[in-house]
């Protein structure tokens, strides 16, 4: 069952995103990259990390996904590129990939993850991750409050209307 | 409770880790392959995610909560990254009045 779960789950994980790669309209990409979003989520919770399958909802579903949705509709983009893509583009990128996917296996065999599971289980909720979170990670937890601080004024001071020469 | 099952009794580490790789090879693919910006950003965003999930496999396989903060922190980056990006994005399409790869070769000559 458990099993079954996996593979469904990371069946539409992978046909999702090959589909967001070969659409052309960006807006069908983002919905796809969504659909792959939610079965990692299902992924996460298979693996008892329910707070980060929650915060991964949120923050890309909710926030990253619609932030991309925004700029395609701000820039009246829905219609496809008429670009250059070449079949030759296509096919070298595609083997490409699958050279790379065959380096990572090929390393994947020569690694040793055969040590033992550790046997108590580690449910990944909020208690767990908080007291590690404000023990162990509490100074990049703080420093992260000053990247987004950065962010917010880079993207503010990218778009004011005299920035661009 | 103490009635949740490990994964790890029906599947092996190498089922996620698989996985991971199969993901991540996608997205390069996608980055080489799309000449949209906007296509091209996706993809990092699904590489980002395909090193998350390595990293919550290893962290219940090895049962340490910290490979769980870490997938927090990338998360985080993702987001201002995201934001920071799509302004660029936008600032581009402004000056440029394309999303398309192959007209931003000022830096070519």
């Amino acid at each position: 069952m458990s099993q079954l779960l996996f593979y469904i789950l990371s069946g539409i994980a992978i046909f999702c995103s090959l589909m967001m790669v070969y659409q052309r309209n960006p807006m069908y990409s983002v919905l796809n990259l969504l659909v792959t979003f939610f079965a990692l989520a299902g992924l996460y919770l298979m693996l008892d990390a329910q707070f980060l399958a929650v915060v991964h909802i949120i923050v890309y579903a909710g926030a990253i996904m619609v932030l991309f949705i925004y700029v395609i509709m701000f820039l009246n983009m829905s219609v496809p590129l008429s670009t250059v893509n070449t079949k030759t583009i296509k096919v070298l990128a595609a083997a490409t990939g699958l050279l790379f996917l065959f380096v990572l296996l090929a390393s994947l065999i020569k690694s040793d993850l055969m040590m033992k599971p550790s046997d108590t289980p580690l449910i990944g909720d909020a208690k767990t991750l908080g007291k590690v979170l404000f023990n162990e990670y509490l100074i990049p937890f703080e420093l992260t409050s000053a990247l987004f601080l950065s962010a917010m004024v880079g993207v503010v001071i990218f778009n004011k209307k005299d920035f661009n020469d | 409770m103490s009635q949740t099952t490990n994964v790890f009794q029906y599947l092996s580490i190498q089922h996620f880790v698989i996985l991971s790789f199969i993901l991540f090879s996608i997205g390069v693919m996608g980055v080489l392959t799309r000449r949209n910006l906007i296509a091209v950003f996706l993809s990092i965003e699904l590489m980002l995610n395909s090193v998350n999930i390595l990293a919550v496999a290893f962290s219940k396989y090895h049962n340490d909560p910290g490979a769980q903060n870490f997938v927090f922190f990338i998360m985080i980056v993702a987001a201002a990254e995201v934001a920071v990006g799509l302004a660029m994005l936008v600032m581009i399409y402004k000056n440029t009045k394309s999303l398309d790869i192959n007209t931003l070769n000022n830096l070519k000559w």
